[in-house]
């Protein structure tokens, strides 16, 4: 079980509060948890990574255990801690003014 | 009793206003999607209950809202634009070559006959529909593959398809307008494309008479008479009486003849309505007043309405896509500032009094004519 913090506009879309937990087919990485978000959240295809090329967003970032894994490659295995479950894999919105 | 809902989109939000005919007392609904761009929301003229709403992001893309009440509640449907074949290149800034990319949409335009058809007019200019209640889009791809597609550039705003008009009296026929590529219309339900730029002159492009090139800001058709169109063009009045064939200028006495929005009377296809801003430097109005042009003549012959509108210190602006009419009589008019105010007319543009003064900058304004 992964568990995944959204930020609050992204929690908006998805009709959820607090963190999600879900279940990722095989190992744990950036992808494989994209994935999962999607699939449980539909309304969340694009909003993270482009439908088409599957890129992060460029104002999109990951965030684990106190790292910044926004350009770590998408089938990197995401830290042990994350995989099981002790630590959330973050969403951010990046910092920007407006 | 009728009434009319002034759909509102903002830089922050979207906003559903509400009156009764007098259109003298509002509610003000909202905000909805709170922190989200709203470059456009529009209703179905066949089920006045069915809206859609283009709601963006910087940091999370595109996302298309509708509504089956009104505007009550919202549910998110289909959000992939995606590019038909190979994008291809268009070209860019520096003059060099930049592929196709989505990045908002800015214009929905329901079907004149069916709620679960709409069409969406992006940035990077193309053409999508969609016939599932917008769930599902598809792109109109000839209009991006005319053969003068590699020659289109984006204006400041980017290169948006911001204007999509359906003639009522033939499914087949479709305007649209980019900027900054000109005005286009099919007579083939979108298969096929010609531009309709002759008589359009911009000092901006090295050849001011090019076939494509000019920035069309907007343009407006009265659905009684759909071969007339008028234009506010980058700096230019124009009007066409011939379905686009043909252009002429009837900017006249306008003050300055630099604009976003054009709209015209509902009960009356010659009176039209500008808001002309001081220059394509200085998005702002002359002189610091606020005034809304009107021409009882098709053009040429304008004059000022500013009864309720600020006539000092005024410097806002009026984008191309926020200002609408109703269909009550009187004709109200209805606009929005890049300040946050939203100014209505019951009596045709005669006297103006704001419905809300302190929204997010706005982006676009339709209006609706409940029964």
């Amino acid at each position: 079980m992964i568990r995944v913090v959204l930020p609050a506009h992204l929690r908006t879309l998805a009709r959820v509060n607090g963190e999600v937990e879900l279940d990722v087919d095989g190992e744990a990485t950036q992808r494989s948890v994209l994935a999962a978000v999607e699939a449980a959240y539909p309304v969340l295809r694009g909003a993270i990574r482009d439908h088409v090329t599957q890129r992060r967003r460029p104002f999109v970032r990951f965030f684990a255990c106190e790292r910044d894994l926004s350009h770590d490659p998408p089938d990197a295995p995401l830290p042990d801690a994350v995989a099981t479950g002790t630590e959330p894999f973050l969403i951010v919105g990046a910092m920007a003014g407006g | 009793m009728s009434g009319v809902r002034v759909l509102v989109g903002t830089r922050k939000g979207a906003f559903v206003l509400t009156s009764d005919a007098k259109r003298e007392r509002w509610d003000v609904g909202g905000p909805h999607f709170t922190g989200w761009e709203i470059y456009h929301l529009k209703g179905s003229p066949v089920d006045p209950n069915r809206l859609y709403a283009s709601q963006c992001s910087g940091w999370f893309g595109q996302q298309i809202q509708r509504s089956n009440d009104g505007g009550k509640s919202w549910e998110p449907v289909g959000n992939e634009f995606a590019y038909d074949g190979v994008p291809g290149t268009h070209q860019w800034y520096d003059g060099t070559q930049r592929p196709w990319e989505f990045k908002r949409v800015w214009h929905l335009e329901p079907s004149l006959t069916d709620p679960d058809i709409v069409y969406a007019g992006v940035e990077d200019a193309a053409l999508f529909r969609s016939v599932d209640g917008g769930k599902t889009w598809h792109e109109l791809a000839g209009l991006r593959q005319h053969p003068s597609g590699p020659n289109w550039q984006p204006g400041a705003g980017g290169m948006c398809l911001h204007t999509v008009l359906l003639d009522p009296s033939n499914p087949e026929r479709i305007f649209i307008a980019i900027s900054a590529a000109g005005a286009f219309r099919t007579d083939d339900a979108g298969k096929t494309w010609r531009p309709i730029n002759r008589g359009l002159k911009s000092e901006q492009i090295p050849d001011p008479t090019a076939e494509v090139g000019h920035c069309v800001h907007r343009i407006a058709m009265h659905p009684s008479r759909p071969s007339v169109l008028f234009m506010q063009k980058h700096w230019d009045v124009m009007r066409s009486d011939d379905a686009g064939d043909s252009w002429h200028e009837v900017s006249g006495n306008l003050p300055t003849d630099f604009g976003f929005p054009i709209d015209i009377h509902a009960h009356e296809p010659e009176t039209i309505y500008v808001v002309p801003i001081k220059s394509d430097s200085e998005h702002i109005p002359p002189d610091g007043k606020l005034r809304v042009y009107r021409s009882r003549t098709g053009g040429n012959e304008w004059e000022a309405l500013t009864k309720g509108l600020p006539q000092r210190d005024c410097y806002v602006n009026v984008l191309r896509d926020a200002m609408a009419v109703d269909s009550l009589d009187s004709c109200g008019v209805y606009f929005g500032t890049t300040g946050g105010q939203v100014y209505a007319s019951a009596d045709a543009g005669d006297s103006w009094a704001p419905i809300v003064r302190d929204l997010p900058p706005v982006l676009s304004v339709e209006v609706q004519t409940l029964p």
